[in-house]
C-alpha cells in the first residue's frame, strides 16, 4: 500500500475549506436566526424561483456558445505548428492577467450609448442600445469564460496520438469520419472539464450582470450576496439549492463521459 | 580553522543584519489600528497631504490601516473576529446599534482638544446625545444628479425619479435603506422611524418605479452620469459633485422638503489595546489642517468648524449642495438603529422587488 503521508496537508486544507463551510451552510439552511430546526428558510428560497431559472438559463447558454467557439478555436490550434500554437494560446492568455472588474468596464464603455459600437453602426443607420439587456450579459459571460473552455479542450486534443489518426486515414476514413470517429470521442474529457469551469462560475456570478445587464437581469448571485445582509438563513438556503443544482448538473455531464473525465 | 572562520563569518553577518535593521526600520513609540471605509482618507493622491504618513511622522505611532466596504462588515469583524480595533468610523445608524449592545469604550474628551472646533450641530449628534462615544469625521445629504440636456427644469422633488418621461434613462440606489428612505418620504413615512407596514408601503412604491429605470446602481452610477449614459439619479452629494466636476452638462438637485443627513464619526471600539494612541489619532483627524485635507480628498462636508473658517474657499463653503443651509439641515432626517427584524424585511422587500 502506498502511504498516505503525502496528502495529509490537502486533506486537512479540503477539510477546513471546503467540508467545514460546507457544512456550516447546510446547518444555516436549516435553521432560523435562533438557532431551532426549521424549514421557513427554504420556503423563502421560493420566491426566487424565477431568478433562479433565469440565472442557470444564462448560464447554459453562454455554456453553449462558449462550446461552439471554442471546440472549432481548439481544433484549429493543434493543427498550426507548435510555435504559433504557443503564440495563440498566449494571446488568449493575456487578457486575463488584467482584473476581472476591468475586463467587464471595457465592455460596458463599448457596448454603451455614444461609445465605439454604438457610433460605428449609426455610421450605417443602424440605432439601439445595446447594453443593458440579457443579451450583453451572456456577451460578458462569453467573453469573461472562453479561455476557460478553450484551454482543456486544447489540452486534450494535443495529446490525441498523431498514429490514431493515421491509422484511420489509412483504413479509408475521410477528414469528416477521421473527426467523427477519432478527434470527438476522444476530446469529450475536454469539453466535459471545460463546460464546468464554464457553466459552474457563470451560474454563480453576478458582477457581470450588474454592469452590463438591466433591471431585469438580477442574477441568483446577487440575491445571495443582499440576502445575507440581514438573513443568513434563506442566504444559505438558496446557496445550498444552486449547489445541489449544479451538482446534478455535473453529475449528468459525467454520464457523457467515461471514468476518466471525471473531475 | 575552517570551523573558527565561519563562526566569525556568522558572527559578522548576523551584526551585520542587526546594523541594518536598526538603521533602516523607523522605532515607533506605539501603534493604532485604524479601521475605515475605503478611500475615505487623504492619502497623498492628487497633490494632498498623506494623512497617515503626517501622523506617525508627527507623533511617532504606528498605523495599521484596514478598509471596509458597508457597516455591516465592520459590525460583523467586530463581534465575530478577534481582531483589535482602535479607531473606527461608523455611520449613524451604526453608532447607535454599537452603543446599544455596549461595545464602545467612551472617549476622554480631555486628550482630544480638538473637539471644541467641531461645529455644534454634529457635538450632539441623535445617535450619541450626551456626546461621550463619538467625534464626528465627515457628513452629507443625499441629493440628486441630473443631465441638463436630458431634463428641461431642476427637479425639485424625489418624485422626478418617477418621471414617466424619462423612462429608462433613470438610476437608483442599489442599497435598501437609501432606495427605501426616498420612497418613504414620498409616501409621507418618516424613513427615520419605520415599521414594517411602512416599508410595505415604500415597497410597492419602489415597485412601480422599476419599469421606469435603466439600472440600480451604486459605484457604476459615476460612468453612468458623467458619460451621460442616464438623465437622473439620486446620490451622495460629496459624490454628485465629484461627478459634476468631470461632466459639463450635470447638475446637482435637491429635493424641498429635505433629504438623508448623514455622518460618519470616529469611535473606539471594546477591543481597543490602544486608547490613548486612539485617542491622539482622533484628535490628529481634527486639526483643521488635516480636516481641510480629508475635505479636499472626500468632498464630503466636514464637521470642523475651523476647517471651515480658515481653509475652505467662499465657493465651496457657499456650495448648498455640500454645505446646505441650517433650515434646510433642519428638514432633513437622520437613519436611527431599527430593530433586526424590521431591517431585515426591508432587505428582503428590496430584494423581492429586484428578482420581481
Amino acid at each position: 500500500m502506498k502511504s498516505r503521508k503525502p496528502s495529509i496537508p490537502y486533506i486537512i486544507w479540503m477539510v477546513i475549506f471546503t467540508m467545514i463551510p460546507i457544512v456550516m451552510i447546510g446547518f444555516t439552511a436549516f435553521t432560523d436566526s435562533q438557532g431551532n430546526f426549521s424549514l421557513e428558510a427554504f420556503s423563502k428560497a421560493f420566491f426566487y424561483t424565477d431568478v433562479f431559472i433565469h440565472s442557470l438559463w444564462i448560464a447554459l447558454l453562454s455554456t453553449a456558445i462558449c462550446l461552439l467557439l471554442a471546440y472549432p478555436l481548439a481544433y484549429l490550434i493543434t493543427r498550426m505548428k507548435k510555435s504559433s500554437q504557443n503564440t495563440v494560446i498566449m494571446l488568449l492568455m493575456i487578457p486575463m492577467w488584467m482584473n476581472f472588474l476591468l475586463r467587464i468596464y471595457a465592455w460596458v464603455t463599448l457596448l454603451q450609448d455614444n461609445g465605439p459600437i454604438d457610433l460605428a453602426l449609426s455610421l450605417l443607420g443602424i440605432h439601439g442600445t445595446y447594453i443593458g439587456n440579457s443579451a450583453a450579459v451572456v456577451l460578458g459571460m462569453v467573453y469573461e469564460y472562453l479561455p476557460f473552455m478553450v484551454l482543456p479542450i486544447y489540452t486534450v486534443m494535443s495529446k490525441i496520438d498523431y498514429s490514431l489518426i493515421e491509422a484511420a486515414q489509412d483504413l479509408g476514413s475521410n477528414n469528416l469520419a477521421v473527426f467523427g470517429k477519432v478527434v470527438a470521442p476522444l476530446s469529450v474529457p475536454g469539453i466535459i472539464s471545460g463546460v464546468t469551469m464554464v457553466f459552474v462560475p457563470s451560474a454563480s456570478t453576478f458582477l457581470v450582470a450588474q454592469y452590463l445587464g438591466g433591471t431585469d437581469d438580477i442574477m441568483i448571485g446577487d440575491v445571495i450576496d443582499k440576502i445575507f445582509w440581514t438573513d443568513q438563513n434563506t442566504g444559505s438556503a438558496i446557496s445550498l439549492i444552486l449547489m445541489v443544482f449544479i451538482f446534478v448538473f455535473l453529475i449528468i455531464m459525467n454520464l457523457f463521459g467515461d471514468e476518466e473525465a471525471i473531475a | 580553522m575552517k570551523r573558527i572562520i565561519s563562526i566569525i563569518l556568522a558572527v559578522v553577518m548576523t551584526a551585520m543584519c542587526l546594523v541594518c535593521f536598526s538603521g533602516c526600520g523607523k522605532s515607533y513609540v506605539g501603534e493604532v489600528n485604524v479601521y475605515n471605509w475605503g478611500e475615505y482618507i487623504a492619502n497623498g493622491e492628487d497633490g494632498l497631504m498623506d494623512v497617515i504618513d503626517e501622523f506617525e511622522k508627527s507623533t511617532n505611532i504606528k498605523v495599521n490601516y484596514t478598509t471596509y466596504e458597508t457597516n455591516e462588515q465592520l459590525y460583523n469583524m467586530l463581534k465575530n473576529s478577534n481582531a483589535s480595533y482602535d479607531v473606527i468610523i461608523p455611520s449613524d445608524y451604526m453608532i447607535s446599534k454599537l452603543i446599544k449592545e455596549d461595545m464602545l469604550l467612551e472617549l476622554n474628551y480631555d486628550n482630544i482638544p480638538n473637539y471644541q472646533n467641531i461645529m455644534e450641530r454634529f457635538k450632539h449628534l441623535a445617535c450619541d446625545p450626551e456626546s461621550k462615544y463619538t467625534v464626528a469625521y465627515s457628513w452629507g445629504v443625499t441629493a440628486m444628479v441630473y443631465d441638463k440636456t436630458k431634463l428641461d427644469k431642476k427637479p425639485t422633488s424625489w418624485e422626478a425619479l418617477w418621471d414617466k418621461n424619462l423612462s429608462g434613462d433613470i438610476l437608483m440606489f442599489n442599497n435598501s435603506r437609501d432606495a427605501m428612505a426616498i420612497a418613504m418620504q414620498l409616501c409621507g413615512i418618516d424613513p427615520s422611524n419605520c415599521t414594517k407596514e411602512d416599508i410595505d408601503i415604500a415597497a410597492k412604491k419602489l415597485s412601480e418605479q422599476k419599469p421606469l429605470l435603466k439600472m440600480y446602481v451604486m459605484d457604476q452610477v459615476f460612468n453612468q452620469m458623467e458619460k451621460s449614459q442616464a438623465a437622473i439619479s439620486p446620490y451622495y452629494a460629496g459624490d454628485v459633485m465629484v461627478m459634476m466636476e468631470n461632466n459639463e452638462d450635470l447638475d446637482y438637485a435637491m429635493p424641498v422638503d429635505g433629504a438623508n443627513l448623514f455622518y460618519d464619526a470616529m469611535c473606539i471600539p471594546k477591543c481597543s489595546k490602544n486608547k490613548e494612541n486612539a485617542e491622539k489619532f482622533i484628535n490628529f483627524m481634527q486639526e483643521p489642517k488635516i480636516a481641510a485635507a480629508n475635505f479636499e480628498y472626500l468632498l464630503y462636508a466636514t464637521p470642523n468648524q475651523k476647517t471651515f473658517d480658515e481653509y475652505l474657499d467662499d465657493d465651496i463653503k457657499n456650495n448648498e449642495l455640500i454645505f446646505p443651509s441650517e433650515e434646510y439641515l433642519d428638514k432633513c432626517y437622520v437613519f436611527s438603529d431599527i430593530p433586526d427584524d424590521v431591517y431585515s424585511h426591508m432587505q428582503e422587500q428590496f430584494v423581492n422587488i429586484q428578482a420581481k
